[in-house]
């Protein structure tokens, strides 16, 4: 703990990560937009799409990483909090619409016009601003986390009856959703967007630039990320995570712990979920099913929990894998491939990806100052001094 | 709140002022599922004493131990720490660890994923608060009050090794140490030289002592020789009420007593 606040901030791995997040961001658009439609290099817009899906989910992978690996709250209800600053995202973007709709009314949403809405709900007003839209993406995830954190906390639930209420959470979303009086265009969602702050959703550089942008977005969380586990916070998280009536025992209010950090990972999967719409879309109430979080917490298990980086890689290595899968006759197979993967990290793979090779590693550095501290025995010199202490 | 909670108790703080004690226990009871584990239980324990608590498997000394601390609630009776100011059946256990109790489990239980060093870092005694922890910087005065605690628990040498594979009777002597970064009042220590061998639990003895110098501690521990070697004032717990109360040769002829343990 004496090194540096920076030094630990950016480890050997967290630095890595970053190099590499920046290579993509540039790459990408580079070979999207630079190099010539006929070249091999040439990146496709579907693949920029595509891989700044990728990112909003590793956002949202890191955002659940945060809270399970490091303080054991499995959240299977992470999802909701995604859908829900997709849906802050989603009423700007219909709002941006304007008369350009099917029934080209200037201020209601086309599936208002269609189910007789006479005016707009109080709910969607300001929703015409960008800057009132991006505060909603953080304030509703995060005051549902607040509220539902500071009742399943301060009743101290734990373990697998926090899951199964998360799994309620966001069931109950999803319903509520689904309805078409509910005012958020039933099971049809938030769809037919035109521009974002002036610029085309469809056009390439619009694409590109969401790409960067969710680069960056997931660069400046998990820098936060890293802040928070590297603090004497991170420490008692990982405590509380370990032991949590000792921590308890010494002072500490675990609830008060458990509520931060888990109001700060609903608003990080509130951002993922508003960066995710524009590239998608659409936003609709199926985000918001149970299978989706858990689908998020296999990528967080296959890539390794509690090292952040683990976190993002599994996003992208399982997502390639079902966009790559689910395109082809293997289709109809993908969810027995995702259980299997998931049952196979469990049995074989507990550490995921990341947690293998750091153990790996560190294994390997043990074996290697063994080697050389039985060859300095061998020389005859300092009889193992240190072992002596 | 505060102002509220000594009005209303104004008659029992001047009753209990009558007494000096650090922790004062009267007529408490605890019971689970019709099981009686504290059966109108009262002691009272001085500044600066140091108490072995005996008796048999289910006696109730570690159901005490979750009275004093706040993890139960007792269904009658009273605990009020430092001469009847505090009433610790009112607190939970982040607001008893804050007054000054600091309290080592049965099982060793430290963090296993953290260093030593670590280990005593969360225990010092520092704010506990959310934003204290995130701002948080090492400084010198904290680094030397963990050597001092190291010293005194003898892990110097094991400062930067993972508490989770230290022996058992090292992890015991780290959570003691632990106790002592919080720098509380009250130890309550429970059975803290189980699985220790002769010569470990020789120094634990020894250790105690010293911290007893300048701290008031409670031992609950089966090990009659420990208890021995303690020498100090002995209470004998049965059936969750207080059999005997002296020393080490008085409890340990008193007629109950022998009956109790040897089950005559």
């Amino acid at each position: 703990m004496k090194s540096h606040p920076l030094i630990r901030l950016l480890d050997r791995g967290a630095t890595l990560f970053l190099v590499l997040l920046a290579a993509f961001a540039i790459t990408i658009p580079v070979l999207n937009l630079l190099v010539p439609d006929g070249s091999a290099l040439h990146v496709s817009t579907y693949f920029v799409a595509l891989f700044g899906k990728y990112i909003c989910y590793g956002l949202l992978a890191l955002s659940i990483d945060l809270i399970w690996g490091y303080v054991g709250i499995l959240s299977l209800g992470h999802g909701a909090f995604f859908a829900l600053g997709g849906y802050a995202m989603g009423m700007y973007l219909m709002r941006q619409i304007g008369s350009r709709g099917v029934y080209a009314n200037p201020i209601l949403p086309d599936f208002m016009v269609f189910l007789n809405y006479s005016e707009l709900p109080v709910f969607w007003y300001g929703f015409n601003h960008f800057a009132y839209a991006a505060l909603m993406v953080l304030l509703v995830p995060g005051l549902l986390a607040f509220v539902f954190g500071w009742f399943a906390f301060r009743s101290r639930v734990t373990g697998v009856y926090l899951s199964i209420i998360t799994q309620a959470m966001t069931y109950a979303l999803l319903l509520g959703f689904f309805r078409n009086n509910f005012g958020f265009g039933g099971n049809n969602g938030l769809t037919d967007f035109k521009d974002i702050l002036g610029f085309n959703v469809q056009a390439d550089g619009t694409r590109n630039s969401l790409l960067v942008i969710s680069c960056l977005m997931l660069a400046i969380c998990f820098l936060l990320c890293r802040a928070i586990v590297t603090s004497k916070f991170g420490m008692v998280l990982v405590a509380i995570r370990d032991a949590e009536s000792r921590t308890r025992f010494l002072g500490y209010r675990v609830e008060a712990y458990k509520l931060f950090v888990f109001t700060v990972s609903a608003c990080m999967a509130g951002v993922a979920g508003a960066l995710y719409v524009p590239q998608v879309g659409i936003i609709n109430p199926g985000e918001f099913a149970p299978a989706n979080s858990i689908e998020a917490v296999i990528w967080v298990a296959v890539g390794g929990r509690g090292t952040l980086t683990g976190a993002v890689l599994g996003a992208f290595v399982v997502n390639y894998a079902k966009t790559f899968f689910t395109s082809g006759f293997l289709a109809p197979y993908w969810l027995f491939m995702l259980g299997g993967l998931f049952i196979g990290t469990t049995l074989l793979m507990p550490r995921g990806i990341i947690g293998t090779y750091n153990a790996w590693r560190s294994k390997r550095a043990e074996a290697l100052e063994e080697n050389a501290k039985s060859a300095a025995k061998e020389d005859g010199s300092m009889p193992s001094a240190s072992a002596a202490e | 709140m505060t102002e509220n909670k000594f009005d209303s108790n104004l008659t029992k703080k001047v009753d209990k002022q009558t007494t000096s004690a650090l922790l004062y226990l009267d007529g408490i009871s605890v019971s689970f599922d019709g099981f009686k584990a504290l059966n109108e239980l009262s002691f009272i324990i001085e500044p600066g004493e140091m108490r072995a608590i005996i008796g048999p498997n289910g006696a109730g000394k570690t159901t005490m131990m979750d009275v004093v601390t706040g993890k139960t609630r007792p269904d009658t009776g009273e605990v009020y720490f430092e001469a009847g100011t505090h009433d610790l059946s009112k607190l939970d256990e982040t607001e008893i660890a804050g007054l000054g109790i600091g309290r080592k489990f049965q099982k060793p239980t430290v963090f296993d994923m953290h260093t030593v060093e670590d280990n005593l870092l969360l225990a010092l005694k520092n704010d506990r608060g959310v934003r204290a922890a995130l701002l948080w910087q090492s400084s010198s005065p904290q680094e030397k009050r963990i050597d001092e605690v190291l010293d005194t628990v003898r892990l110097k040498g094991l400062r930067s090794r993972i508490a989770g594979s230290l022996s058992h009777g090292q992890k015991q002597w780290l959570e003691i140490g632990m106790l002592l970064a919080q720098e509380p009042k009250l130890l309550l220590v429970d059975e803290p030289v189980a699985g220790m061998t002769d010569a470990e639990t020789q120094q634990t003895a020894e250790l105690l002592k010293e911290i007893n110098r300048t701290k008031t501690v409670v031992v609950v521990e089966h090990d009659m020789h420990f208890v021995r070697e303690l020498g100090v004032k002995v209470t004998c717990l049965h059936e969750g009420s207080v059999l005997a109360e002296g020393t080490i040769d008085q409890v340990s002829t008193n007629d109950r007593v022998v009956e109790v343990y040897l089950g005559r």
